[in-house]
């Protein structure tokens, strides 16, 4: 893997480029809060932010859009014309929820419209800190070796570019003269001891080894009973989680009732319509077996299908959650905690 | 670019059986296009401008260029389809899930156990099985509607009872009063002192969830091996290929992983039906 030099004042310069590839996306403030905004202008990046209110899996995977225009029963994909986009400031455990997306879209029964967005999507990945909520180390996601074109790791007055992709190279090249190519000793030692210092400030940290026994063991548990007694099925969780993949389909139609399109739609199973079927039978009618599936997805049935938990420790459920429901909270209690 | 999964083809609907008063089989021409599937597969069907819904066919297998659906007027698309006449067109995709193992069925006894119009992929399997009847030592169908009214293929159940090496019972859970046959829900079928090896019999079963639950109660009472009960889990399945999450049962995504799952493979997940 290539490494490169940024000097930190070249970034605007750099990302300024960027625009004659695609629209560029990345972190802007939003009142206290921070989302993956469209840069149109480059003074709004605000390189601070730590976790964006909605992941980068909105670029993949949009939170509505159509699949299909229809009229009468033909059916048109809706693949073409899909911009070209850069993702600035996706953090390490981010990233790792991409490539579990990945897996999840693209390695059994491939998705056209997750491929199609994935390959106009340039992530660009950025050096994090973390806060008290963050528990990316424990997850293990806490550095991101691939899944990403271009991974920044902010040094003080530089970055080190990581070149992860032919498209990354390919976006170095639009302005290579921004980059120095001469990595010296001193900036290898001042980036271990970067990463070093980094380790330490992991306030939370969670043992999640082993979650698939803890949670058989668990699945006759009181706890599912009283989360779901609390739980506000708002699904708030899902929305936020970067690796929650479920949606459901809707066809709008027009006035005219012969044309319109078939759209796709975040969904989550903590919904009390999630697993209704037509003539009122409902799988999974109480909150608790809402509750229980969904963390049985992600901390157990995922390791089981892709080899790998689907939580990346991003702490993003914790800062969501209005009834503290949450990774932290649940595996402590799966652990006999209070 | 990849194949897009989600593509509907469209099928004409050539004709329309009354079934029962809320239940028709629809028979569709696939106009030409490449589609096949196996007894116990699914599909997805579009109904142009409401949206889709997952059916089982109930046609056989083997014929290539129609494909039969029997399907109960129940929710905003099949209610819109009964609007549809001779003539109108829809959408079809798939074929999506896993098939019957009919070649683990060959030289032992099949009990085909139904539940109102939980016959259609049952009739979908045992037509398939009638391409090579003599390879089964013997087969069992039995099934069960509410009223007499709402038993769907009337005329080839008595059709069916006169094949050699094939038994048929019915029952209704409210008998009329031209009815002559069973009252009782369809486990009462399974009564029978001909079901005497058990121990070594396939069972597949459909129905209403609580049909489905009831019946695999009854089965495994009666001796039948939780690997050789096999039970058509229908559940609210989307997109067919593992994604959107609406059919998950335990750890299977029912639309990939079954729709045909044994007993064995579900037991221990909390209430499955």
């Amino acid at each position: 893997m290539k490494v490169l030099k940024l000097k930190k004042h070249y970034l605007k310069d750099y990302l300024n480029v960027l625009r004659n590839w695609g629209e560029v996306y990345g972190p802007v403030k939003q009142e206290d809060k921070y989302i993956y905004g469209l840069l149109d202008d480059l003074d709004k990046l605000d390189t601070r932010m730590l976790r964006t209110i909605l992941p980068a899996k909105k670029f993949l995977v949009p939170p509505r859009f159509s699949t299909f225009t229809f009229k009468d029963h033909s059916y048109e994909p809706e693949l073409n014309n899909l911009p070209n986009r850069v993702v600035f400031g996706v953090h390490p455990c981010e990233i790792h929820g991409i490539v579990i997306l990945d897996k999840f879209f693209l390695e059994r029964f491939p998705d056209p419209y997750y491929g199609e967005r994935r390959r106009r999507t340039a992530i660009l990945g950025l050096s994090c800190v973390p806060d008290d909520k963050c528990f990316a180390k424990s997850t293990n996601t806490h550095f991101a070796e691939f899944g990403f074109d271009l991974a920044f790791n902010d040094l003080d007055d530089f970055y080190l570019v990581w070149v992860g992709s032919s498209l990354g190279d390919d976006l170095i090249r639009l302005k290579l003269e921004l980059f120095d190519e001469e990595i010296k000793q001193s900036d290898l030692q001042k980036y271990m001891e970067w990463r070093a210092w980094r380790d330490t400030q992991y306030k939370l940290n969670l043992d999640l080894t082993a979650m698939p026994d803890i949670m058989e063991l668990n699945y006759e548990s009181p706890l599912w009973e009283k989360l779901g007694d609390k739980c506000l099925a708002c699904g708030a969780c899902s929305m936020v989680c970067p690796t929650c993949p479920c949606y459901n389909v809707q066809d709008q139609i027009r006035p005219n009732k012969t044309e319109g399109k078939r759209e796709r739609l975040w969904d989550s199973c903590m919904y009390k319509q999630f697993a209704l079927v037509a003539g009122g039978h409902n799988f999974r009618e109480k909150r608790s077996q809402r509750v229980r599936l969904w963390y049985t997805h992600k901390l157990k049935a995922f390791i089981t299908e892709f080899g790998k938990a689907a939580c990346v420790g991003c702490g993003r459920c914790i800062d969501t959650c209005p009834v503290e429901i949450n990774v932290k909270t649940v595996v402590s209690e799966l652990k006999g905690g209070k | 670019m990849i194949k897009n999964p989600f593509q509907p083809i469209p099928a004409k609907i050539i004709d329309i059986i009354e079934e029962t008063p809320n239940i028709r089989t629809f028979v569709l021409d696939l106009l030409g296009a490449d589609f096949s599937f196996d007894a116990g597969q699914f599909v997805s069907l579009t109904v142009p401008g409401v949206g889709e819904a997952p059916f089982t066919p109930s046609s056989a297998p083997y014929v290539k260029d129609t494909i039969e659906m029997t399907i109960m007027k129940v929710g905003k698309v099949t209610s819109k389809l009964f609007e549809l006449p001779i003539g109108a067109f829809v959408g079809i995709r798939g074929p999506f899930g896993k098939r019957y193992p009919i070649e683990k069925f060959e030289g032992k006894e099949v009990l085909i156990l139904g539940g109102g119009v939980g016959l259609a992929p049952l009739r979908s399997l045992f037509l398939a099985l009638c391409a090579n009847l003599e390879k089964y030592k013997k087969i069992f169908i039995k099934y069960g509607a509410r009223t007499p009214k709402d038993i769907v293929y009337k005329k080839q159940l008595s059709e069916w009872k006169n094949l050699k090496g094939v038994e048929v019972q019915l029952t209704v859970d409210n008998a009329d009063k031209g009815w002559r046959g069973k009252v009782g829900v369809v486990t009462i079928l399974l009564d029978d002192p001909k079901l005497n090896n058990t121990s070594e019999m396939i069972a597949v079963v459909c129905g209403p969830p609580i049909m489905m639950k009831f019946g695999t109660i009854k089965l495994l009472e009666k001796g039948f091996q939780g690997q050789n009960i096999y039970l058509s889990m229908e559940k609210n399945m989307s997109c067919g290929i593992g994604q959107c999450g609406h059919c998950r049962c335990g750890q299977y995504f029912v639309c990939k992983d079954g729709p045909v799952l044994t007993w064995e493979q579900i037991k221990d997940i909390e209430d499955p039906f």
